[in-house]
């Protein structure tokens, strides 16, 4: 995480907390620091906290305690209409009363900008989506895609630096979800502006984010590029909320020079990643990724350990092969396999013998 | 049978399974569903038709009825059609004839004075007339009665004259029956339909035709009216003195036995009639002047316009369509009144619920509720009390001036007048109906997301520019709502301005209020209310025009 250093910072939260009721506290202690530039995904499950996040950041909302600062200056004190940040709402927000030309002269024209220059820059916002043609028509008369577009340029067109989007995707269908997440990615690059993204899809933070934030219970619980956040999740919480995922339970018996051996439950031993274990006797959550465990033994480093597994189930899903296994006592270890011309389609009830690399299975907490 | 179907598709019209057309089976299925359906909603449905469109449509025909006058005075009307007002000359003899025959009978059914009344809100004064006339029209018939009787002692016997017109075992003259029952019927808001015994004869109406037709008016209404037989007793003075005028002229060459006897004596009588004209003259020198006639034949259509003219302060004269006396023109006033108070009440209401249907859309439900319980109070309390209570607020020696007086605001000697007039009446309404604005404007608040207001000002709106801009134009489908519902309901409210209002606060209902139960003009009622009825419509019209029904949202 290279982006860290403060200096170089344009969204940051210090020490923010957030309760509403006075009782509980929906954000605890966020520490979070972006650099300009940078596409930033906040996910999590429901209710973890990330609206509340982006409503402190966009002014809706106080901190209860904390510091949030935008390039530098604390914006705490500032009114909403005074932050210059653009937002694109869940349900679009687009105002019904207005077309979609005027309502995206509306934040041009509370800004006090002249007609031509107004109507150049409405042009320009809505080329960038390819909406031209629609300028004159009412948000009521548009589709939910086009109205998500109109509300991208909406929020783009008084050129702000930090854009806020709260799961803007939710309510569209897989297809157009795609095509938008691609463009909104495109776009953000583009122009060079600082984007925060809320979205419970996991799909949508990997695919779109330079970062990604995930959330739990008011926590930040892993903060890094997708790619770490898949390969190297730093607890349970963060492995089994992004793709799936098999775990094991076991018990560390020996950490030496960053391997841990692991004594699972039924018995066996297998070589682990040490991530947040520490102590020899502690209980573990072992992870491995599905399409990480290999059955043919040829391809394992000599002397890797190997366990016991009886195929239960053969799912064909076209590109791949998925295959459930009883492994360790535990029914639900799932393997993927390509689906390449010498693969092997395994039937229910074959005994195989199944390993991996010591790196791709992570020790978690329990 | 499937074959049978297919076949008969083919080459047919296409058969149900018992044979029948298909078309005709699936309109008689539907028939019945639709009977089923109608007969779920009849209750409603009737209801509806008895307290609703009944007596709209009974309130909009009484605005342009008029048949009292050609009711009650049916000969004179028909025989001063021909007659020329204008020309400067009075009515004929005859006209003058047919009104002493008329105005008799209705004297007798003591319908004149009803007649008076109406054609007094054409020509103020003429009622008096009426009621003059009518006491002293039976004059010249007792006169004539008891010369008749001093000479025919025959003729103070009820049974004489029924002997002498009634059929009998002579041919009848039915046609002259009927034409006197529906007479009488009409004169009396009756049917005159009930049984009698008396036919009148042919020959005698050939014969004395007046006369004959007088016994017959009398008979029927002696029978159906009275409940009386008629064979036994005295006809109306009416009928000698027809007699007397008659036999002067009459040929009785035709007539045997008793009846030419009696009559030949009664012809010997010698009574003199002066002409009508003279004899109404006397009565009151009015009837010769040019006056009453014209107004009579000015109203005596069966519709009439008249009440409607007299609602806009006009009038219709036999010169044509004019203006009410300057004295009388108050109507149109009072109109344009009542659509000011009402405008200003539907502002003030917008005023004033406004912020509280924002604050019960925007409160946390808690408070919401308990502010919604605070605007639904009102309803729990009787319309009456809450008007009394204004009166104790706002009149001279009440709260407001009691506490504006020991503040020393206001001098003792000039205590505000607050109540009795326009101010009182406004904010006695603006409280009562404001309800009635709130909960529309509350309905549509509630749908407005609170997000728009975020987008705004995340868009750089203050909280002015995002409430002006964005929430305000969603929330006036809500004002146009609560507007059309207050002002409707105060366009026609009675009870308030009636308490509060005193002479220059009321509103166009409580005139109609006072016709109706007091000058009992309804006709005039009724054309008034058509009038605001047409108002409100129109208004209606408007309002659809320019802000379209389909956006008012009551809930
Ligand atoms: N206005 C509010 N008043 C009280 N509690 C609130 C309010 N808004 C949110 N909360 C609570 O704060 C917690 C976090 O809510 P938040 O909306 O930030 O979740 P989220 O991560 O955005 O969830 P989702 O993915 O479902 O949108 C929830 O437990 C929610 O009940
Ligand atoms: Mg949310």
């Amino acid at each position: 995480m290279a982006n860290t250093s403060t200096d170089a910072a344009f969204v940051e939260f210090e020490r923010v907390q957030k309760s509403y009721d006075g009782v509980n506290l929906v954000v605890k202690d966020l520490n979070l620091s972006m650099p300009r530039g940078e596409f930033l995904t906040m996910l999590g499950p429901s209710g973890s906290g990330k609206t509340t996040c982006l409503m402190m950041l966009a002014g809706f909302e106080t901190a209860t305690h904390g510091d949030i600062r935008l390039g530098g200056t604390s914006i705490n004190n500032i009114p909403p209409h005074k932050r210059g940040i653009g937002m694109v709402f869940q349900n679009y927000a687009l105002f019904p009363h207005m077309t979609v030309a005027e309502n995206l002269a509306f934040p041009l024209e509370v800004r006090k900008i002249g007609k031509s220059e107004r109507e150049e820059k409405i042009h320009r916002a809505l080329g960038m989506v390819q909406m031209n043609d629609f300028a004159g028509r009412r948000p009521t008369q548009l589709s939910g895609g086009q109205q998500q577009r109109i509300a991208l340029a909406r929020a783009l067109v008084f050129e702000p630096e930090l854009v806020l989007m709260d799961e803007p995707l939710g309510a569209l269908d897989k297809q157009l979800r795609e095509t938008l997440q691609f463009e909104i990615t495109k776009l953000a690059h583009d122009l060079g502006i600082t984007v925060v993204y809320v979205t419970h899809d996991q799909t949508e933070a990997l695919t779109m984010s330079d970062r990604v934030a995930v959330f739990e219970n008011g926590r930040i619980q892993q903060l890094a590029p997708p790619d770490q956040l898949y390969e190297k999740p730093e607890n349970s919480f963060v492995a089994q909320f992004i793709g799936e995922n098999n775990t094991l339970m076991g018990e560390v018996k020996e950490i030496t020079n960053g391997t841990a051996v692991v004594q699972l439950d039924g018995g066996d031993l297998i070589d682990a990643v040490p991530v947040n274990v520490s102590k020899v006797g502690e209980r573990t959550r072992v992870s491995i990724r599905p399409e990480r465990v290999e059955m043919n033994k040829e391809r394992l480093m000599p002397g890797a350990k190997t366990l016991k597994a009886e195929v239960l189930e053969f799912i064909y899903m076209g590109d791949i092969f998925r295959t459930r296994l009883r492994v360790a006592g535990s029914d639900d270890f799932v393997i993927k396999t390509r689906n390449a011309p010498d693969q092997v389609r395994l039937t229910p009830g074959t005994q195989i013998e199944i390993g991996w690399l010591p790196e791709d299975c992570r020790a978690l907490d329990a | 049978m499937s074959n049978a179907l297919n076949q008969d598709a083919e080459n047919g019209p296409v058969m149900a399974a018992d044979g029948t057309p298909l078309k005709r089976s699936l309109a008689r299925a539907l028939r019945r569903q639709k009977g089923r359906a109608l007969l779920l909603i009849a209750p409603l449905l009737i209801f509806v038709l008895v307290t609703f469109i009944v007596p709209i449509g009974s309130m909009l025909f009484r605005s342009v009825e008029n048949d009292i006058v050609a009711n009650t005075l049916p000969d004179t009307v028909q025989r001063l059609a021909s007659w020329d007002a204008t020309s400067g000359e009075l009515p004929a003899e005859g006209v003058y004839e047919a009104m002493y025959y008329d105005l008799f009978v209705a004297a007798e059914a003591k319908r004149h004075t009803r007649l008076g009344s109406r054609l007094n809100y054409e020509e103020s004064g003429i009622s008096s007339l009426f009621r003059q006339s009518g006491r002293k029209i039976d004059d010249l018939a007792k006169d004539a009665t008891k010369a008749l009787e001093s000479a025919v002692p025959a003729f103070k016997d009820g049974e004489t004259w029924y002997a002498l017109m009634n059929a009998g075992n002579d041919e009848a003259n039915s046609g002259l029956l009927s034409a006197m029952r529906g007479r009488i019927g009409r004169l009396n808001d009756s049917s005159a339909s009930g049984d009698m015994d008396f036919a009148p004869s042919a020959l005698m109406a050939d014969i004395l035709p007046l006369t004959t037709r007088s016994y017959t008016e009398w008979a029927v209404y002696e029978a159906t009216e009275e409940g009386r037989d008629p064979a036994t007793r005295d006809p109306w003075e009416l009928v000698p003195l027809a007699l007397l005028q008659e036999l002067k002229t009459a040929d009785l060459s035709g007539l045997t036995g008793t009846r030419a006897e009696l009559l030949t004596q009664a012809q010997a009588v010698n009574f003199d009639i002066p002409p009508y004209s003279e004899v109404l003259a006397d009565i009151d020198p009015e009837w010769g002047t040019i006056l009453p006639w014209e107004t009579i034949q000015t109203h005596s259509s069966k519709y009439t316009a008249g009440y409607f003219l007299n609602a806009v302060d006009a009038q219709k004269t036999p010169e044509g369509y004019a203006w009410q006396p300057e004295d009388k023109q108050i109507l149109l006033k009072l109109f344009g009144r009542t659509l000011i108070m009402s405008m200003i009440i539907t502002c003030s209401c917008i005023l004033l619920g406004y912020p509280v249907a924002w604050l019960l859309a925007n409160l946390p439900t808690a408070k919401a509720n308990l502010l919604m319980i605070l605007v639904l109070l009102p309803f729990w309390t009787s319309l009456l009390v809450r008007t009394s209570a204004w009166k104790v607020m706002l009149q001279q020696q009440g709260v407001i001036n009691d506490v504006l007086v020991w503040l020393g605001l206001v001098d003792d000697a000039n205590r505000l007048i607050m109540i009795n007039n326009q101010f009182g009446t406004i904010v006695a309404m603006t409280h009562i109906l404001l309800p009635f604005m709130i909960l529309p404007m509350y309905s549509v608040m509630q749908t407005v997301p609170p997000s728009y207001l975020r987008a705004a000002k995340s868009l750089g709106a203050t909280n002015w520019t995002a409430f002006w801009r964005v929430y305000f134009p969603q929330s006036i489908p809500g004002i146009g709502a609560g507007s059309i519902l207050v002002f409707i309901l105060s366009i026609g409210y009675y009870i308030t301005p009636e308490i509060v209002g005193g002479t220059k606060g009321v509103f166009i209902s409580n005139r109609i209020a006072y016709h109706i139960s007091s000058s009992l003009n309804w006709g005039l009622a009724a054309a008034l209310g058509s009038i605001l009825l047409a108002v409100v419509l129109l208004l209606y019209w408007c309002y659809d025009r320019i802000v379209g029904i389909d956006n008012v949202k009551l809930g």
